[in-house]
């Protein structure tokens, strides 16, 4: 029986989560929210992640009823993400261990994600589609470990979602991409766009920056045009907004479908916080259809970035035998999804 | 005409027919009801043009590429020369593991392959074909009298570019598939990039460092999570 607390600040939230034998006992989460038109920058957001982190790890052992003597492992992410706001979480994870002579584990934050998806949806060996903020990925499951089979070739394509949501001023609360999400229902018009497909990787921004042009053509570099010079969008935000998912949702499940193909697989996960948008899983939901496979995905509690998903991966670990020395519980910004033997898996 | 169903790949449907009373392939690209109607008239004319223009290209250019019989776009179908016995390069490189006890004859037996398939894929840039998919599921081994022959297939992504920056992508498309679907082989797309080098032309050079740049990108963008 394992009992683990999980703390996640990889970007701009903080999320604690305690998980026992996979009954999800508690899960908790802030979120920092910049004006419209803002970005979260390192230094504010962990800032934001300091005020919070305390009064969430006492909020989650409330929730689950138990004291810290019941733990059996503290989790942190070690990464991919943010230096200083990751540096918030694995500063109260080791402090916490110490205090409460505890196990500490850090934790690969795709990994979390993907191994909370097949936990909640009980995916068994699904392709996964990885997409958030800052990565967008299909992956597999190979010999001990989550290989990449695509990926974006640039930017991520949550990361295009949030920079046109700023150009057009959309409020960040919830998140942008819910705001581009509800304007999207209401647009009917489809606006042609680039689409780039690369095998089984995409790009996206030759796209980001096209409609930025369409959303505000002042920004086009025209130098025989004076600054001052006001001129009025061809198109509604809300038609940019539906003309944007249908399109970059398109190339996401075309690389999804062919790598399906190439790894002869029948089962999709989707992960990640752009995967609770219900128009991408009602279009990946039909692609399966149309070959007979099954899709997985999760709602916002599980998609977007949670404390839970590292505490059950930090305990998946944990099971198997997985232990980290004190001097390892470092941050890294850089931490491929691949790195990680996948000590828990044994098909 | 008879048609019988063989399987459903990425993008399309395979059937087994006939055409003019020669057996072929027919691969229909059904419409897919996940993605805009709009979008998706454009995608699937644009890519069934693209296989047959990409077709002729490598004939014209010696490569090895399924003859093209016929094309449909108002049914979305497009008739090919169908290969009964081959098996894709994906098949072949993992039965040759699995087969063989012997590491070293492994070793041996892969390199003459990737030696063979790095130098078309050189061969194709220097007649500015952009492949666009190239992986080992896209690419057929034919068992001949005493050899066999490599065969490149789905040219649905292609495209004729004369662009560095396209001949860099298509071979970091190229190293992200080998690592992913053959990781206990590490060593195979050195020894394709080493026969590439031979047959890739003028630009050698440039295309090589613009692959570095590719490659620098995708390294850039590990760093958030």
């Amino acid at each position: 029986m394992v009992c683990a607390l999980g703390i996640e600040g990889s970007a701009n939230k903080i999320g604690i989560g305690i998980i026992r034998d996979g009954e999800v006992l508690a899960n908790v989460r802030r979120t920092y929210i910049t004006p419209p038109g803002e970005g979260f920058l390192p230094k504010e957001t962990a800032k934001h992640h300091r005020e919070e982190i305390l009064g969430l790890v006492q909020a989650s052992l409330k929730e689950a009823q138990l004291k810290p003597a019941d733990l059996d492992v503290i989790c942190y992410t070690k990464g991919p993400g943010m230096a200083p706001p990751l540096l918030v979480g694995a500063i109260v994870a080791r402090t916490l261990s110490l205090l409460w002579e505890k196990p500490l584990l850090g934790v690969n934050h795709c990994v979390g994600h993907i191994e909370m998806g097949r936990h909640i949806t009980g995916a068994q060996n699904p392709i996964v589609l990885y997409v958030s903020g800052g990565n967008t990925q299909v992956i597999a499951y190979s010999n001990q470990r989550y290989r990449i089979f695509g990926e974006t070739i640039d930017i991520a394509v949550g990361n295009c979602l949030d920079r046109f949501a700023r150009i057009i001023k959309l409020s960040n609360d919830p998140s942008p991409g819910y705001n581009i999400e509800q304007l999207a229902k209401k647009g009917n018009t489809y606006v042609k766009l680039p689409y780039v497909v690369k095998g089984m990787d995409v790009s996206f921004s030759g796209i980001l920056s096209h409609i930025e042009d369409l959303a505000d053509p002042s920004r086009r570099r025209n130098k025989r045009k004076k600054p001052q010079d006001e001129v009025d969008p061809e198109y509604s935000k809300e038609d940019l907004c539906y003309s944007l998912q249908e399109t970059i949702f398109a190339m996401l499940v075309e690389i999804t479908e062919r790598a399906m193909a190439h790894c002869g697989s029948n089962e999709v996960l989707i992960v990640g916080g752009v995967g609770c948008n219900e128009r991408l899983q009602e279009m990946m939901r039909i692609m399966c259809e149309e070959r007979g496979g099954k899709l997985f995905a999760t709602d916002e509690r599980y998609c977007i970035d949670n404390g839970l998903m590292i505490a059950h991966a930090g305990a998946e670990m944990f099971r198997a035998g997985t232990r980290m020395p004190f001097e390892e519980s470092f941050v890294t910004q850089r931490y491929r999804t691949d790195e990680v033997l996948v000590s828990w898996r044994t098909d | 005409m008879s048609v019988e169903i063989l399987k459903q790949g990425a993008e399309g449907r395979l059937y087994l027919g006939e055409f003019k009373g020669e057996p072929c392939l027919i691969k229909e690209r059904f419409v897919k009801k996940y993605r805009h109607p709009d979008l998706d008239t454009q995608i699937t004319r644009q890519r069934i043009k693209a296989e047959a223009k990409a077709a002729n290209r490598c004939q014209a250019a010696g490569i090895l590429a399924p003859r093209i019989l016929h094309t449909d776009l108002n049914t979305h179908k497009l008739y090919m020369e169908y290969f009964g016995s081959a098996k894709t390069a994906k098949q072949f490189i993992q039965e040759t593991v699995t087969e063989s006890a012997e590491p070293e004859a492994v070793k041996q037996q892969l390199q003459i392959l990737c030696t063979r398939v790095g130098g078309i894929i050189g061969k194709m840039h220097a007649n500015n074909i952009i492949h666009g998919d190239l992986t080992t599921s896209n690419i057929l081994i034919n068992p001949t009298a005493e050899d066999y022959d490599v065969i490149f297939i789905d040219f649905g992504l292609s495209h004729y570019s004369q662009a560095t920056e396209d001949k860099g992508v298509d071979l970091y498309v190229l190293e992200r598939a080998l690592l992913s679907t053959h990781s206990e082989q590490p060593y195979l797309f050195d020894l394709m990039l080493a026969a590439y080098r031979k047959e890739c032309g003028k630009d050698e050079d440039a295309v090589l460092a613009k692959f570095e740049e590719v490659r620098a990108r995708g390294r850039k963008r590990t760093m958030i999570g």
